[in-house]
């Protein structure tokens, strides 16, 4: 008897819980947040008309179509290349923020800071590690991405310019990589650099201004560190955000994912 | 039988006399209706083609313009005259008549630009109502105006195709989500039991031996040692990028087909190998002094 008693009491505790859910999804705060579409809503149901609010309701509508082309879905068409590349850059935005809070670009400093990664910061270490090797995994991609669409004909009209801004992409993407490079300050970084920036001075004409600007002096000093910090974490970031929303944005208006071969 | 409006009879019994050749007063008594308007009776004997009715009403206006009523022209003007039936506004209808007149090399009383055409007699119902939306719009304002004009070429793609599409939601976002976790997953694991390489504190008085850029500038550096700086650092790499950039400017043919495109694909292969081969070859052959050697002899001299 006691326990059918409990069961009853159970019964009535999720009818109450179930009733307030019921009321917090039809208040004017959530249905506020979730606009009609979302699956959070009351009342939701899978309906391609809902299918259509998902993605026109969202900031992702930014980014999507309500519709794609079926092949355009197919893993083994883009091999999500650029939609990885873009998902490293903000991984690699998170990760590069949290590295922010535990560094100074300055000349011994840098290298302690880097060290204390592993010993004196939690998770330190691994942010670090996924810092480093999702820089290289964007590069990787990037580059993967650029064949992709060679070999697709996916730069043929209207899709053109959307091709040169992808250049401009890969370009940014390999100083991104490249001015990140120095910022541990240890023998590795340093004269890799080094050789990197000696060949910007074989530039024709000009070289000597190029590799001064570049360094910010004759030869690599703290004063790089500094200069290469600032390109790294807010001047090439800015820049390339800029070209990627263009990127983005052209490949909605040049009609989407190209077509099949 | 359901009801059918008078006027719709008439116009069936207009079309039936005149595809028969008959008398439409004829027709119109077989379907039990009154004849024509008061004058159609003494018109219809007086030679008139008794074709349509409500031409037949407007026809004055060019029997009185052009005496000579058995020109080509006289026809066509009926004929515009009778588009009055259907709703067409009166000012149309006299811009059309003018020009075909024109064309045609009929004189029009042009002395009379004013409604000449509902002016005929009294049987043009349907001209009178047509008449008030005309007047209605006061002289000099624009009722339409240009919203856009596209272009055959624009930048959006302005032609909708048939295609066989599905909603990116969920099938899009799902295989997005399921690449994203994937590769985070993979970086995490990675991160878990590889380490970023960190050496001893920059030294600028002690350089190592080998020193070698990042990894993808690895293949200009290993170019470095077969030419001279400024072509292998900056004239290959500068017009290789400007090459790239110019490729949808360079490669003119349209097809997207593999097998249409076979020079294009083995050139941007070769330069794909031959700097994947040049990286490799900078990455793991070269040693002290960035001299050539086994990575399995002498061991591995790279780092990420």
């Amino acid at each position: 008897m006691a326990n059918r008693n409990g069961d009853d009491q159970r019964v009535a505790l999720k009818e109450r819980i179930a009733g307030a859910a019921d009321a917090l999804r039809q208040s004017q705060v959530w249905t506020s947040i979730f606009r009609p579409g979302s699956p959070f809503r009351h009342g939701y149901s899978d309906s391609p008309r809902n299918r259509s609010y998902v993605i026109m309701n969202n900031v992702l509508y930014h980014l999507h179509p309500v519709k794609v082309k079926r092949h355009g879905v197919r893993l083994s068409y883009t091999l999500c290349l650029g939609g990885l590349s873009f998902f490293l850059f903000i991984l690699l935005t998170i990760t590069g923020i949290f590295l922010m809070f535990y560094y100074r670009p300055t000349s011994p400093a840098a290298y302690n800071d880097i060290a204390a990664l592993a010993t004196d910061v939690a998770f330190g270490q691994i942010v670090r590690n996924m810092h480093r090797w999702g820089a290289h995994a964007m590069v990787l991609t990037v580059f993967l991405h650029m064949a992709r669409v060679f070999y697709h004909g996916a730069y043929k009209p209207p899709r053109e310019f959307n091709w040169v801004i992808g250049v401009v992409l890969l370009l940014l993407t390999l100083l991104l990589s490249f001015t990140g490079y120095l910022l541990p300050w240890d023998q590795l970084a340093l004269w890799a650099v080094t050789v990197g920036s000696n060949m910007a001075a074989y530039t024709p004409v000009f070289g000597a201004q190029v590799s001064f600007g570049l360094v910010g002096g004759v030869q690599i000093t703290g004063d790089t560190l500094l200069r290469w910090y600032v390109l790294h974490v807010l001047f090439l970031p800015f820049i390339i955000v800029v070209f990627m929303a263009v990127h983005f944005w052209r490949v909605r208006k040049d009609g989407g994912i190209s077509g099949p071969l | 039988m359901a009801e059918i409006p008078e006027s719709i009879l008439r116009r069936s019994a207009a079309a039936r006399a005149k595809a028969e050749g008959r008398p439409l007063d004829e027709i119109l008594a077989e379907m039990g209706l009154a004849p024509e308007g008061g004058s159609a009776p003494a018109a219809a004997p007086a030679g008139e083609p008794a074709a349509a009715p409500v031409a037949e009403a407007v026809a004055p206006e060019p029997a009185a313009a052009a005496p000579a009523a058995a020109d080509p022209g006289g026809a066509a003007l009926e004929g515009f005259a009778a588009m009055a039936d259907v709703g067409v506004p009166e000012s149309l209808i006299e811009r059309s008549t003018r020009a075909r007149a024109k064309a045609d090399g009929i004189a029009l009383p042009g002395a009379a630009p004013a409604a000449p055409v509902a002016a005929g007699g009294g049987g043009g119902a349907a001209a009178a109502p047509a008449a008030a939306p005309v007047a209605a719009i006061p002289a000099g304002v624009r009722t339409q105006r240009l919203l856009t004009v596209v272009k055959a070429n624009a930048i959006q793609q302005v032609k909708k195709e048939p295609h066989d599409k599905v909603n990116t939601w969920p099938h899009l976002v799902a295989a997005e989500f399921v690449a994203l976790m994937v590769m985070t997953a993979f970086l995490l694991v990675f991160s878990v039991f590889v380490d970023a390489p960190l050496l001893e504190l920059a030294n600028f008085n002690e350089q190592p031996n080998p020193s070698k850029a990042p990894w993808y500038f690895l293949g200009l550096q290993e170019l470095l040692s077969y030419f001279d700086p400024q072509v292998a650092g900056v004239i290959i790499p500068g017009f290789g990028i400007a090459a790239i950039a110019f490729i949808p400017y360079i490669d003119k043919n349209p097809s997207v087909r593999p097998n249409d495109r076979k020079l294009a694909i083995m050139i941007f292969t070769f330069f794909v190998m031959a700097s994947a081969i040049l990286t490799i070859f900078g990455s793991f052959f070269r040693g002290p002094g960035f001299n050539f050697t086994y990575p399995w002899a002498d061991g591995i001299f790279f780092d990420f």
